[in-house]
């Protein structure tokens, strides 16, 4: 006769086991066996009889008083783009935040980086997740200031006597328009005054930039350069950059990490 | 009717954050006995609830529900909860009942003021032993226990929590069952 195994046993008590009937036939032919169980089944009901402090109906209400002020200080810390994530659909996404489906193409090839892209109509027909969402956003933004720091940068650097084409910059400038308005307005929703203020300030320059005529005169230049300089926009662009960059790396998964989310 | 959990995380997705109070005032008590089991003191309980929800508010977006949301809930309770056992200094900060003559006399004072006053005194043994035993166990072999004895959960379940193929919560349960027999052998004849 094959005895039962201790595991076996353990996992019969717990109603789990492969065979229930094979262990209960068992059971009822093997004294042995039978008297293990019941000293198993003795232990474990022991241990049921270890009660937890009682917590009544009114409980969950106040976990949530405790709570609640530490959502908010929590929600107060929040980056700005998340509200962006949140209130933006994934075509809204796809079309308005700066190519976003080439974007995830370079987050699955592993890249940490990625080169300004082409202005896309793509719209992925799946919603990624939560997670690639924002490595997108992120990218996106990144790849926003990254644009606008080269066009302040070649305007505050124009130095020439006279008249400058600056053609290219006014089509970036226009370019980056519709965007920089979108995440000042996600700014603005989280909170987020000091960044709200630097995309303002942005978007006044690429406004002027773009509407100017070209080649741009000698006293716009030099107006730009002044504003560039006085209001500390390339330094604050460049800065905000470095950040986004900062989160964009952290929030890309290590190779082989083990998922969090389900 | 009340929202589904699915319905409300949807909300708080899409900010609407206050919608959260809902899943907090469903979930709090089981987490709370959860976290009881897994640290063995009310307080420790407590601070684990408060963590777990706070947790569960900023990982809110990475939910994607392939699990229920208590299962989810109860991953982060669980990882809260072995954080807190870490953190926890192993001894010196608590107040305790060490000393054998305060812990008899703190126990006969207890236990006369009871309806059954040996019932009491047993029960509270059976406390101590247990929850002694249970430190004994690893942070996998508590959890699952835990999971399947005290909260029914299934295995299919209980490894969605801990990430574990059935197999190893299978394994899991059974080691924290040897270990704790070891430990607590005679106790079934101390039954109350």
């Amino acid at each position: 006769m094959t005895h039962l195994a201790e595991e076996d046993m353990v996992m019969h008590y717990y109603q789990e086991a492969g065979d229930p009937a094979r262990a209960d036939a068992h059971l009822a032919e093997c004294e042995e066996c039978r008297r293990r169980f019941e000293d198993l089944s003795k232990t474990l009901q022991a241990l049921t009889a270890v009660e937890v402090p009682e917590r009544d109906e009114a409980y969950g209400a106040r976990v949530w008083a405790r709570l609640q002020p530490r959502l908010e200080a929590d929600r107060e810390r929040r980056p700005w783009w998340r509200t962006l994530a949140a209130a933006m659909t994934w075509p809204r996404l796809a079309i308005g935040g700066a190519a976003a489906v080439l974007l995830v193409a370079a987050f699955v090839a592993g890249r940490s980086s990625v080169q300004p892209p082409a202005r896309t109509e793509t719209v992925s027909a799946e919603a990624p997740s939560d997670d690639a969402r924002e490595r997108v956003l992120l990218a996106a933004v990144g790849s926003h200031l990254d644009r606008s720091r080269v066009v302040l940068t070649e305007i505050a650097h124009r130095n020439g006597g006279g008249a400058a084409d600056i053609s290219g910059e006014q089509a970036t400038a226009a370019d980056l328009v519709a965007d920089n308005r979108l995440y000042r307005q996600a700014a603005v929703r989280n909170g987020d005054r000091a960044v709200a203020a630097v995309l303002e300030d942005l978007e006044r320059m690429l406004v002027e930039i773009a509407s100017s005529p070209s080649p741009a005169s000698h006293d716009d230049l030099a107006r730009w350069r002044e504003q560039i300089q006085t209001k500390g926009l390339l330094f604050k662009v460049t800065v905000m950059g470095s950040r986004v960059r900062e989160r964009q790396q952290d929030a890309v998964p290590p190779r082989g990490a083990a998922k969090t989310s389900t | 009717m009340e929202a589904s959990d699915l319905a409300v995380v949807a909300r708080v997705k899409a900010g609407d954050h206050d919608a959260f109070r809902h899943l907090v005032e469903r979930h709090s008590r089981s987490v709370f006995r959860l976290a009881y089991r897994l640290t063995g003191h009310e307080q420790d309980a407590e601070d684990v609830v408060q963590e777990a929800f706070l947790r569960a508010f900023r990982e809110i977006r990475r939910f994607e529900a392939r699990s229920s949301f208590a299962t989810w809930l109860y991953r982060i309770t669980v990882n809260c909860s072995h954080d807190l056992l870490r953190q926890r200094p192993r001894a010196g900060t608590r107040p305790s009942l060490d000393d054998p003559d305060l812990r008899v006399a703190a126990e006969l004072a207890d236990a006369s003021a009871a309806a059954d006053p040996m019932r009491e005194l047993t029960s509270r043994r059976i406390d101590e032993r247990v929850r002694a035993a249970m430190a004994g166990l690893s942070g996998q072999e508590r959890s699952a226990f835990v999971m399947r004895h005290y909260e029914g959960l299934s295995i299919e379940e209980i490894g969605g929590v801990l990430n574990l193929k059935a197999s190893a919560a299978k394994h899991s349960i059974f080691r924290a069952v040897q270990k704790l027999r070891r430990s607590l052998e005679p106790l079934g004849e101390l039954k109350p």
